[in-house]
């Protein structure tokens, strides 16, 4: 363990308890800026939505912003920046998230609000029809009106994955979409978003006891409803190659993104980690195998990144999950040639391991992220939220820097050996856009 | 359920807004003229490291080569020195969590990492080392350009791109502020020998300055930078872009994006420099129009009407002239009526007087989230770096929150009623001209546009 991870470990010690209503609250208490955050994560996300509801827990995420029983709607919002806050949600693959971070004498207002929308938000036809149109929008600006808008994220899971909870669209079909009502939206709440599904985390300039008091009051009275089993999103390995073209009439140049399946992010951490280091040796910064090799060696790549993740968050995500490789290339360099390139550089790896130094560095570069997201209130306190969640550890947030600073060489070289080139899953994206 | 009602009585009450106290900045002047500014901050055992060289283009008619030759000259200087070639001097940074990253805007060229605290020594030795000896190997370079001139292209495929190079392209014309990104062409002409002669000019220490934050002794560290920087002796002088002009061309611009299933809606005019009496007033303005959820752009125009994802508004500081811009992406459909209705909230800002609980709210807002941008190293780093750039003293944070706390509703007024009015503002749309043009003549004259590269 190096010091800085076992002084990150020790400054931010875990407090938790549940409540009667089945609420997990975990408190992670730091005074030394006076900023506290806020969030709940609801163990409902993409996977979970049923066929012919895509797009669904995106959907109610923005819903959850339309006022709740003693909030009209744009209170929320008025309530939390009038406080000196900043507030947003998400939503990923196996959860949703609310969060607030404000100035700490700010705390009880959030607690209020996340209190009064957990037991009633304002689910209404009115604001039903405004909320699909904007997320319509949202769709239109991340994704149809602009290149690459689809690449990989929502193009490469289908090719990589048979079950429709790992392969639909989860930021949804515009046919879903309109077609949701507010009965789905009642159903939907009152199936997933119980106080039992949920966690409740509280980072930075706290005092424990007080904040014990303050949740008890506000989520106390949030009555407890039964809580759906969490549903297996596993699969077997892929044991062939599956590969797909997309066409992007907006894109001036094409890419190329291979997927591996990777160990379970819960039930094999140990194994995983080494696929986490393995990501960040292949594509961070101009020191990794893949920067050097695709971009500034063979000079066939514009630009490449590998990540573990659908969002490229290893930790926040279940069982299955991918390690990718995306490459955006010149036009007169070929798929083949990437993909033979990036099977190569990881074969190297597989094949000879690597060395102390370079695992050393690459450790080095891992801890300064981790401590940099660390002093950030906000981001240590989703961090912590989504540990408990995932891992059921919160503590877990705080011990990441040292858990990958054990990890060894043949652990590393195991993880490359799970990226078969037999086994990949590649997503070919051809610019027919033309150009300037 | 019933329609909700605020009961006021079960929010928890707020105390006044806070100003927040700015922590200690240890400044000193080195022998060569660079500006260091220290700043010890409790936290992560990291430091936050930003160097900003002024690296305007000196003239008009020079800023298309300047802004490609810098384009590829930040990517450039890390390609290797006399002693260590691109893959040693990445491998001796990542050792210490470091990773150097640098970037240019119109204005400067910014050298910025993070690093672990024990890492400072070396890491500013690696620094001196890239500031005194880049050597810019010629075929090194040639793959560089390239790689800018793809990135280029791509990056003008994004409707979002293409909008803002033709807002700023019709705002300052042919003052190098009009070009948000160099001409792919001009790149793929960049030399190593045009590169290292930038370098020698324009990397310089006077007039640049030096911004450290996090764990660390202010001595130790000043010290450190002393004994690593003291041998960066180029001489020449920081160049600044000259006065930037407004050109207000009147009626919309429009952008023809064939196909497009959204417009892209720009307004942009001038604003308060950091040091105008007038500033807070107008950030305060900015905010109740459009600068966050809780305004009047977004309830009307996403909230109501759902035409939009997300509008907003900003007041943008750069050294030769401060902008308030509005961006909305709408649905091509409604794109009249939503520029339709940007106009009216412009105008009702402009004309008439926003309520006590607006201004209140805005007020708060900006003071805790100043306050929350700089609770961490990396926004500390950050927001000096810019202010040290612009030759204000980290106490301007403190004197600005004083202004923000005492705006009056009628400063509030005045200055939307100068900046926020319609006419003060240059329109751009990027969108499908077919289906939005006839919309659009409803509302002024149309214009189009050339954009770039589509």
């Amino acid at each position: 363990m190096t010091a800085a991870g076992a002084e990150l470990t020790l400054r931010h010690p875990v407090e938790r308890f549940t409540l009667d209503n089945g609420l997990r609250v975990v408190l992670a208490p730091d005074r030394s800026v006076p900023v506290v955050a806020v969030s709940v994560f609801y163990d409902v996300g993409m996977r979970n939505e049923p066929e012919g509801r895509t797009g669904f827990a995106h959907l109610f995420e923005h819903l959850m912003f339309q006022g709740s029983a003693h909030v009209p709607k744009m209170e929320h919002a008025r309530l939390v920046q009038a406080a000196g806050g900043t507030f947003n949600g998400s939503t990923h693959q196996d959860y949703t998230n609310y969060y607030e971070v404000l100035p700490a004498e700010g705390l009880e207002r959030a607690l209020f609000l996340e209190a009064d929308r957990m037991a009633t938000p304002a689910i209404t036809e009115e604001n039903l029809r405004n909320q699909i149109d904007v997320v319509k929008e949202e769709i239109r600006v991340n994704v149809l009106n602009r290149p690459y808008g689809a690449f990989p994220w929502l193009q490469l899971p289908q090719v990589a994955f048979e079950s429709f909870a790992n392969t639909h669209d989860g930021y949804g079909s515009f046919v879903d979409l309109e077609s949701s009502t507010v009965e789905d939206a009642t159903d939907f709440f009152s199936r997933y978003y119980a106080p039992g599904n949920a966690v409740l985390a509280i980072g930075g300039d706290l005092d424990v006891a007080e904040t014990h008091r303050l949740v008890q009051r506000w989520f106390g009275s949030v009555a407890g409803r039964p809580v759906p089993p969490i549903p297996p999103t596993g699969e077997p390995w892929p044991t062939s190659v599956r590969s797909t073209v997309v066409e992007d009439r907006l894109a001036p140049a094409p890419a190329v993104a291979l997927g591996w399946r990777v160990p379970d992010p819960v039930g094999e951490l140990d194994r995983y980690l080494g696929t986490v280091l393995l990501a960040e040796m292949l594509s961070e910064g101009d020191a990794s195998r893949l920067e050097r090799r695709l971009v500034h060696q063979d000079r066939i790549a514009i630009a490449q990144s590998s990540y573990v993740g659908l969002f490229g968050d290893p930790f926040d995500v279940r069982d299955a999950t991918l390690l990718t490789t995306q490459v955006h290339h010149p036009a007169a360099v070929s798929t083949e040639q990437v993909l033979t390139a990036v099977h190569e550089e990881v074969a190297r790896i597989a094949t000879d391991g690597v060395g102390a130094d370079e695992l050393r560095r690459v450790q080095a570069r891992i801890e300064a992220q981790l401590l940099r997201q660390a002093d950030s209130v906000l981001g240590r306190t989703l961090a912590i939220a989504a540990a408990e969640l995932v891992h059921d550890r919160a503590e877990l947030a705080g011990e990441l820097a040292a858990r990958l600073a054990t990890v060894t060489s043949d652990q590393v070289q195991a993880a490359a050996r799970d990226l078969d080139p037999g086994t990949a899953a590649v997503l070919e994206l051809r610019a027919t856009g033309g150009r300037a | 359920m019933s329609a909700p009602v605020l009961d006021l009585s079960l929010v928890p009450p707020l105390g006044e807004p806070r100003i927040n106290p700015v922590p200690t900045a240890h400044e000193t002047t080195l022998a060569n003229g660079l500006h260091v500014v220290v700043v010890p901050r409790p936290g992560v055992p990291l430091i936050e490291l930003r160097l900003r060289v002024p690296f305007a283009a000196p003239t008009s008619r020079g800023a298309a080569v300047h802004t490609a030759r810098a384009s590829v000259l930040s990517g450039a200087v890390l390609l290797g020195t006399a002693t260590h070639d691109q893959t040693a001097i990445a491998e001796l940074l990542q050792g210490y969590g470091a990773e150097l990253s640098v970037s240019s805007d119109p204005d400067r060229l910014l050298f910025a990492t993070t690093l672990l605290a024990d890492g400072l020594e070396p890491v500013l030795g690696i620094l001196a080392e890239l500031l005194t000896g880049a050597s810019y190997p010629a075929d090194e370079v040639e793959g560089e350009r390239e790689r800018v001139a793809e990135r280029i292209a791509i990056a003008r495929s994004q409707p979002g791109v293409i909008a803002r190079a033709a807002l700023s392209a019709r705002r300052y014309g042919s003052h190098p502020y009009g070009i948000e990104l160099p001409d792919p062409e001009l790149v793929r002409d960049v030399r190593a020998p045009a590169l290292r002669r930038l370098h020698g000019e324009r990397v310089v220490p006077a007039g640049s300055s030096l911004v450290l934050v996090g764990d660390l002794d202010p001595r130790a560290a000043t010290a450190a930078v002393t004994e690593a920087l003291d041998g960066w002796t180029a001489t020449g002088h920081a160049v600044e872009a000259p006065p930037a002009p407004e050109l207000a061309a009147p009626g919309i611009e429009l952008v023809d994006r064939p196909g497009a299933v959204q417009s892209n809606i720009r307004l942009g005019g001038p604003a308060p420099s950091r040091t105008a009496p007038d500033l807070a007033a107008l950030r305060l303005a900015n905010m109740v129009f459009g600068g966050y959820f809780s305004s009047r752009l977004v309830e009307n125009i996403r909230e109501r009407r759902g035409y939009t994802y997300s509008p907003r508004s900003s007041v943008d500081h750069q050294a030769a002239g401060a902008s308030f811009v509005v961006e909305a992406d709408v649905a091509t459909e409604v794109t009249g009526p939503a520029l339709l209705e940007i106009w009216y909230e412009l105008g009702r800002m402009a004309l008439t007087r926003v309520t006590e609980a607006e201004l209140d709210g805005a007020r708060r807002y900006v003071l805790g989230t100043m306050a929350l941008s700089t609770a961490t190293h990396a926004g500390l780093a950050s927001t000096l770096s810019a202010l040290v750039g612009a030759d204000l003293p980290p106490v301007w944070l403190v004197d600005h929150q004083r202004a923000l706390a005492t705006v009056t509703l009628d400063e509030v007024q005045e200055a939307a009623h100068r900046y926020l009015a319609v006419p003060a503002l240059t329109t751009v749309v990027v969108g499908d001209a077919e289906r939005v043009t006839p919309a659009l003549e409803a509302l002024g004259p149309v214009v189009v546009g050339q954009g770039i590269g589509q």
